[in-house]
């Protein structure tokens, strides 16, 4: 512990000297690999620390081995070179011994990796689908759906020059909109795939890391042992904005599970009821917009201009200018094989068709066109 | 007569002169040293502070991608190479390579695959995003229209280093002076022939990676799309069959290197000769049962997870016997510390960090925490950098006053080396905490808790790209004019290379020399 603390301030002070700043501006870094709030993380933990103790005295053996020679074995000490140059017996124990120290590795190795691939007999299950940038969640026992984004205040912060400092942002790039949430001490089995490209699904202190890949499903899972809040981020190169879609997991307690599960029913009947009403143009672009900037401006940019070559443009493109029903389909079904995703899918008939209304309305296009939630065929 | 050569710019065009060709692979290599450093000096100015300032996502990507592509298939492969022309046929006694004209022709494919590669940058859509591993679907249906440049670039890479490993294999095979005998061989030219047998097995698997995707970019099959029936993971399988042995050919010719090196300046044979030729062919058969180490989080079987962890942690053995050696070699030498010497002693400590850090992420229980983090970042720059770049400047110290006649600037060599080996830690050792703290690689921006150490990082890898810009005046002044280099150039050294007169002569050894 105390041993611990010396080397956190070591580095504070190594840190300060090399930016002259003062020490207490580095607040928490972490030096060694994340503590786990599971069972398996902290098996696989103490695995790490196992090599890692291995690797360090072997590295000090030899390191000191070569420093005492590279000191005395010189010649402007006057040392003159022996004569030997192999030895049968000495070649024969440095081959051993690495071996017996590798077998000794792999046993623990061997039992803390099939208990991490032992997914049968979960509590829960939860399907976790990659998109371009953002994860789909679906809870399979209750039917809860919902998709998860980057926070609005990490993703403004996070824009070219945005003149937002990111430390002052809470949990910069770390925050989502809307956490997942489950229970404490129950085995939780998170299936991964994805909708696009591959993407991975990486939570530190759950200690899981899984590739999310379009057309297969992988298991993995954990049982937290600690309510709180756990985040990470997608470990798999996956286009444009990789850096930028975060998971947040809320661990609680049972009871506030369940009263969780019962509020996010209603919320889905409630979305449902508004794909009913009839809308005001001015409603539908206040709507749309912010559909627009949460959704749809990662690609095709918040003036609409979009990326030439990559992402097209909202202002004056072809399709946002044109007929209204082929503007709804790209929207709805999305086009395959290219970043544009089925949104008919993840946003309901009323952010649909806001935010085609917006689009067609903004970035100086004057269809004047007004899409109602009843025009939307799913 | 004997030192008779064309001049002037078809000197180069049309050279079949294994020195004229070394020379050429080797500024090839250095320029996209350059290039490559370039863009690493990007990604660090904003990776410097959290927040983005300086370029855009999509932009960082290419970044990313291209860095990593132009230092292994344009900076360290070529160098590697050139090395090889240059010194094989010196070694060995033979008068050039097998196969001239060959020597040509893989050489000047090099300039044009490189500047297609690199033209891709300013095509509409930007430049090949999708990583250095290039991962279906994000390389194929996801990729912008210049990745079909960058899918010819590699072929036409592949091409040439295919042949160059025919040239070098043949070369040694048939050429060796009379009495030079396999096991008589300077390891340099053995951990050659071996990697240009990796270079045939595996360049052909590259090739058809990349035909796989233009297909399927292009032509409407299927191979790595699961809905038409393909499997994204079958990529993966295919690209890490080639890519593991790809990094053994990265890494092999630097260990000869270093074994060439230690050995003078100890005054002392190279311990353990046989071993060290073992343990480079057993590392060179390891390298082709490892490949999906580098895919523990895909979602294999467990058995294949417990396979190749076992088989993984096994290169270990013949890697501890190298570093074993030349501690060997070392011991009870008489030592003295000029430039090669400093480069070659710290690619042996830093090399050794870069091992351990593999075998930590070879145990795929552990890896799942590793994996797509900076540990990996921080672990292949060590074993790259520190490792097979470290050998390449040893390389160029150790025999530019065989190639030029001249001795370089003791002085401002080691402040090279002593520049450039503390910036190198700064700039790589902190990433081991960033990615044991959780922070994935290949991302633009990041969480504020790593703020501290890229920015440690940042300021590493400035000064480490400046160290490098000391290097090449180096290098240029070094050609240009110094100190008259001996024949022998250092006290006594081995091998027949240091039998011929400084500068070595245009055309040497057409008489074979006899060893005995």
């Amino acid at each position: 512990m105390s041993a611990s603390k010396i080397m956190k301030k070591l580095f504070s002070l190594l840190c300060a000297g090399l930016v002259l700043i003062p020490a207490s501006v580095l607040a928490d870094y972490e030096l060694n690999l994340t503590p786990s709030v599971t069972q398996l993380g902290r098996d696989i933990y103490d695995l790490h620390m196992l090599i890692l103790w291995i690797v360090t005295i072997v590295g000090i053996g030899v390191f000191a081995v070569i420093i005492y020679s590279l000191i005395n074995h010189r010649k402007s000490k006057g040392a003159v070179a022996a004569q030997f140059h192999e030895s049968a017996t000495v070649e024969f124990v440095w081959t051993v011994i690495p071996f017996i120290i590798l077998v000794a590795i792999a046993v623990p190795a061997t039992k803390t990796l099939l208990a991490i691939e032992d997914t049968s007999n979960p509590d829960l299950t939860i399907k976790a689908t990659g998109w371009q940038w953002k994860w789909e969640y679906e809870y399979l026992d209750s039917g809860v759906h919902f998709f998860s984004s980057l926070d609005k205040a990490s993703n403004d912060a996070r824009q070219m020059n945005s003149g937002t400092d990111p430390r002052t942002v809470p949990n910069y790039l770390l925050d989502v909109d809307k956490p997942i949430v489950v229970p404490v001490n129950k085995k939780i089995r998170i299936l991964t795939t994805a909708n696009d490209v591959i993407h991975a699904w990486w939570v530190p202190e759950l200690a899981i890391k899984r590739d999310a890949i379009p057309g297969f499903i992988n298991e993995s899972w954990f049982k937290a042992e600690k309510t709180g809040t756990y985040r990470g981020q997608c470990a798999e190169l996956c286009g444009k904005d990789h850096g930028f879609m975060p998971i947040v997991v809320n661990v609680v307690s049972e009871g506030e599970y369940n009263d969780w599960i019962a509020k996010q029913k209603k919320l889905a009947k409630a979305s449902a009821a508004s794909a009913n009403k009839t809308w005001s143009k001015a409603d539908l672009m206040k709507r749309g917009q912010e559909v627009y900037n949460a959704q749809c401006a990662a690609c095709h940019q918040a003036n609409g201009q979009g990326i030439p070559g990559v992402f097209p443009a909202i202002a004056g493109g072809k399709i946002t200018t044109g007929p209204v029903k082929g503007h709804i389909d790209i929207v709805v079904k999305g086009k395959a094989g290219t970043a544009m995703q089925a949104f008919g899918a993840q946003l309901n008939a009323a952010d649909l068709a806001a935010v085609i209304t917006y689009e067609r309305n903004a970035f100086g296009n004057k269809t004047g066109d007004v899409v109602q939630p009843s025009q939307i065929s799913k | 007569m004997s030192d008779h050569k064309p001049t002037g710019i078809t000197r180069w065009l049309f050279t079949t002169n294994h020195k004229d060709i070394g020379t050429l692979y080797l500024w090839f290599a250095f320029i996209m040293f350059l290039v490559g450093g370039a863009m690493a000096m990007v990604i660090r100015a904003e990776l410097m502070e959290p927040g983005m300032q300086v370029v855009d996502p999509l932009f960082f990507n290419s970044m990313t991608t291209m860095h990593g592509l132009i230092m292994v298939f344009g900076a360290v492969m070529p160098a590697m190479v050139g090395f090889a022309n240059w010194m094989v046929p010196m070694m060995i006694g033979a008068p050039d390579m097998a196969l001239p004209r060959m020597n040509n022709w893989s050489f000047w494919i090099l300039p044009f695959a490189g500047t297609m590669l690199v033209s891709t940058l300013f095509m509409e859509g930007g430049g090949p995003a999708f990583g250095w591993t290039f991962y279906a679907p994000l390389s194929t249906t996801f990729a912008p229209a210049s990745t079909d440049f960058f899918i010819f670039a590699v072929h036409m890479l592949g091409f040439s280093s295919i042949m160059g490993a025919i040239n070098i294999i043949a070369t040694i095979l048939n050429m060796r002076a009379p009495g030079m005998t396999l096991m008589k061989m300077p390891l340099f030219v053995w951990t050659w022939l071996i990697t240009a047998f990796l270079l045939i097995a595996v360049m052909p698997v590259l090739a058809g990676a990349v035909t796989m995707m233009l297909t399927d970019r292009n032509f409407g099959t299927s191979f790595f799309d699961a809905a038409g029936g393909g499997d994204p993971v079958l990529f993966q399988h295919v690209f890490w069959f080639f890519g593991h042995p790809e990094v053994y050919i990265m890494i092999l010719p630097a260990f000869g290197i270093v074994s060439q090196i230690i050995p003078t300046f100890a005054r002392k044979q190279l311990f353990g000769y046989a071993s060290m030729v073992y343990a480079t062919a057993a590392i060179a058969f390891l390298s082709f049962i490892v490949w999906a180490h580098h895919m523990f989080t895909v979602g294999m079987p467990v058995a294949g997870e417990l396979y190749f962890t076992y088989a993984t942690v096994m290169i270990a053995v013949p890697t501890a016997v190298k570093v074993f050696n030349w501690t060997a070699t070392m011991w009870k030498g008489s030592m003295t510390f000029e430039t090669p010497m400093l480069w070659a002693v710290a690619f042996v400590f830093l090399f050794t960090i870069g091992g351990f850090t593999g075998l930590m992420m070879g145990v795929a229980p552990a890896d799942f925490q590793y994996h797509d983090s900076y540990f990996i970042v921080a672990h292949f720059h060590y074993v790259l950098v520190t490792g097979a770049v470290f050998a390449i400047i040893a390389g160029i110290y150790y025999w530019i006053p065989k190639w030029t006649g001249n001795m370089y600037d003791e002085r401002l060599g080691k402040i090279h080396f002593w520049w450039s080996t503390i910036s190198v830690n700064v700039l790589f050792f902190p990433q081991h905490f960033l990615g044991l703290a959780g922070m994935p690689r290949r991302i633009p921006d990041y969480a504020v808790q790593f703020a501290e150490f890229n920015f440690m990082s940042s300021i590493g890898g400035f000064a480490f790209g400046a160290a490098q810009l000391l290097f090449l005046y180096i290098v240029i002044k070094c050609i240009r004019g110094g100190d008259k280099a001996t024949d022998t150039v250092w006290e006594n050294p081995e091998g027949l290379e240091w039998t011929i007169p400084s500068p070595a002569p245009y055309h040497t050894f057409e008489t074979a020399p006899k060893v005995k």
